[in-house]
């Protein structure tokens, strides 16, 4: 879950890294006050979860309170790919003489975090990476050992920073690496971390990803953010028929039926579990089937948790059949798969003969289920009919039996 | 022979109270596994079919070898239970939860390390060595699992649980069978990896050939491509990739926590060009992968 900047900045100033002095503007007239009181140029940036603002027209500068006025009002009337502002961020411009790179990140192959440290800031780090190896410090570090500020010392002195420099970045490095652990980020990154004429230092962009897995261990904060449970913070916003997904799953905590994401296609997916769910939805791709959604069922779900979400599926526009389908199942119950789906289907109004175009889904009570399907009408395959081959009839049937 | 456990293997089930580790423990010991006790704190004196629960992990280990741990236990108690497990000198300790954060992941397999314990998953199902034990829900019931896994020679490693029982389903029908098949786990950081595994099935004579299931994101079939580059294996191995529909969509996230696409090197397309590189054989489907196998052992 990614942070807006001006949420990223809040808390790297609770961990007491410096910041320039800023505002949080959501409409062109709180940007005009935030630009008087900081006083001086200022820099205006459209709080988008996107990358490439600058290039887009989200960043600007202004010279006076006016100015800001009218800069945050066409920063906030701009989408930059495909997203609306949530605000404009409003930060004293400050004078740069330096831009350096500090990220922290897991590295899944040493199964630890990694420091990362570059004198060469401002641009993508992996690009520096790539083209001046020698410019990027890094270096893992325990979670079991408390780290302390030489481990940071150790990676900036490693690229040849000493005198001033090197006591001002290090204990910025430690409250990255703290802010990190405490947070339970996936990714924290200050580009640029700026060294300013007088010496000082400032973190002038940020980027900051929580755990999908940690927000409930950080509720308070994610509240006192202003961060909502429904945020899912991907590469776009949730549709509503993604949060009505979202809220089908969350009927009862039996199993998973849920996790929808929509395509535009007509044949609806009811589809599982989770390698399975991205295995058939190729399948179905592969044989000229356009998926109307992604979702996952597993984990046993309850007749009520399928009968939903198989409702919500057949009531999405376009939708005109559904398959489905699943790899060999342990613990969900085939039987209780086909009730839910066979009672969403009539009461959604419809035949389950005429809406199911495949159901492949074997295992544990796998006689009840076809039996079940077999007084509806409804073409049942069991694990002699591979997923490939079920994904075809599905994509075929769709044209009528 | 076969990988990890054989039917001389004992474990415990850790949140053995629970109701999917209730079920676990019927469908293990049903299979001929050999699980010698429980955990729930506050638990103890209960039984689970026959299963004895303890409070503490200790308290069966001060009686009786344990090979190995199942933590089946909520995302909130996982990091302590395989912390508790390792730290009673288990060195297997199959990590079942899914939604463990990742830093608490690290700090497990960092002790694990410590310890010279080894870890499979989180987010998994756990393993299996057909017709000996399983260790964890892989298979489901006894029954389910003795008509999906049969006894051969082919070592699977997937990174999905369900996935695992279909692969094996297939490779049983086609009389080929399974020496010894691993759910890896779908988490961004995982105990065991495939590169990780592979030593084990090449010192183990009965498995002949390798069956891999990966999905897009993070570097483990890199890794497994890798490995096969620098090191000559006596192994083939055949790999199903899922979720290549992924690639045209970047940031979202699909299936396990550990498919999310961030880089170019993570999607499914770098990745079948990098396996395809190393050797290895990537199947158009899952019902291709046994006529795969048997072009590669006749070679």
């Amino acid at each position: 879950m990614r942070f807006y900047e001006h949420e990223a900045k809040t808390l790297l100033g609770r961990q007491g890294l410096p910041l320039p002095k800023s505002g949080n503007a959501k409409t062109p007239e709180e940007a005009e006050q935030i630009a008087g009181q900081i006083a001086g140029t200022v820099v205006l940036k459209s709080q988008v979860l996107s990358g490439g603002r600058m290039k887009a027209g989200g960043i600007r500068f202004a010279g006076s309170p006016q100015e800001a006025r009218r800069e945050a009002g066409a920063i906030l009337a701009l989408a930059i790919n495909g997203q609306r502002p949530r605000s404009v961020l409003v930060e004293a411009k400050a004078p740069v003489r330096k831009e350096f790179y500090a990220g922290v990140i897991y590295d899944a192959l040493a199964k630890r975090p990694v420091l990362i440290f570059s004198d060469m800031g401002g641009i993508d780090i992996e690009q520096v990476a790539e083209q001046h190896p020698e410019h990027v410090a890094r270096a893992h570090f325990s979670v079991l050992e408390p780290f302390s500020d030489y481990q940071a010392k150790n990676v900036v002195a490693s690229l040849g920073i000493t005198g001033n420099q090197l006591s001002r970045l290090t204990p910025i490095l430690t409250r990255l690496v703290r802010l990190f652990l405490q947070y339970n980020l996936t990714l924290a990154e200050i580009n640029p971390l700026c060294e300013l004429e007088d010496g000082n230092f400032l973190c002038l962009d940020c980027h900051l990803d929580m755990e999908e897995e940690a927000r409930d261990r950080h509720t308070r904060l994610l509240q006192e953010l202003g961060v909502g449970r429904e945020e899912t913070r991907q590469a776009r916003p949730p549709t509503p028929f993604e949060i009505r997904g979202a809220q089908v799953d969350a009927l009862d905590n039996k199993g998973v039926a849920g996790h929808v994401i929509e395509f535009d296609g007509d044949l609806g997916l009811i589809i599982g579990a989770g390698g399975g769910s991205l295995t058939l939805l190729d399948a179905v791709r592969k044989h000229g089937g356009r998926p109307a959604n992604y979702c996952e069922i597993g984990g046993n779900p309850s007749v009520r948790k399928a009968c939903e979400l198989t409702k919500l599926i057949l009531s999405k526009p376009g939708v005109e059949k559904i398959a489905v389908m699943m790899n060999v199942v342990s613990n969900t119950r085939v039987d209780i798969m086909a009730r839910g789906v066979i009672k969403g289907v009539i009461e959604a109004g419809y035949q389950p003969k005429d809406k199911i175009t495949f159901f492949r889904i074997p295992g544990s009570w796998e006689d009840e289920g076809a039996r079940i399907l077999r007084k509806y009408g409804v073409e049942y395959g069991d694990r002699s009919v591979s997923m490939d081959e079920a994904a075809r009839r599905a994509v075929v049937n769709m044209r009528g039996r | 022979m076969s990988v990890l456990i054989d039917g001389s293997t004992t474990f415990i089930i850790q949140g053995i109270t629970g109701r999917e580790a209730v079920n676990m423990t019927r469908e293990c010991k049903d299979y001929g596994a050999k699980v010698v006790g429980g955990v729930t704190p506050g638990r103890k004196g209960r039984d689970v079919y026959g299963v004895p629960v303890y409070d503490t992990v200790r308290q069966i280990t001060d009686q009786m070898r344990v090979d190995g741990a199942v933590v089946s236990v909520p995302p909130g108690f996982a990091k302590d239970a395989a912390l508790e497990a390792i730290d009673a000198g288990i060195k297997l300790v199959v990590i079942v939860t899914e939604r463990i954060p990742r830093g608490e992941v690290a700090e497990i397999l960092e002790f694990a390390k410590l310890r010279g314990s080894r870890v499979i998953g989180p987010n998994c199902l756990g393993l299996i060595s057909p017709g000996k034990s399983k260790m964890g829900g892989i298979g489901g019931t006894a029954e389910g699992t003795r008509k999906a896994f049969v006894a051969g020679s082919i070592g699977v490693m997937s990174r999905s649980g369900g996935m695992t029982t279909e692969i094996c389903n297939t490779l049983s029908a086609a009389g080929l069978g399974i020496s010894t098949a691993v759910s890896i786990g779908g988490d961004p950081i995982i105990g065991s990896t495939y590169a990780e595994l592979m030593p084990l099935f090449e010192a183990d004579s009965q498995t002949k050939a390798i069956v891999v299931y990966s999905e897009p994101g993070g570097p483990y079939e890199a890794q497994l491509a890798a490995y096969l580059t620098h090191r000559k294996s006596r192994l083939p191995v055949v790999a199903f990739m899922a979720g290549r529909f992924m690639d045209e969509m970047p940031g979202m996230r699909f299936g396990h926590a550990g498919t999310i696409v961030e880089g170019r090197a993570d999607t499914s397309t770098e990745k079948i060009r990098l396996m395809q590189q190393a050797g290895i054989t990537v199947a158009e489907s899952i019902e291709s992968i046994p006529s795969l196998i048997q072009e590669r052992l006749s070679r």
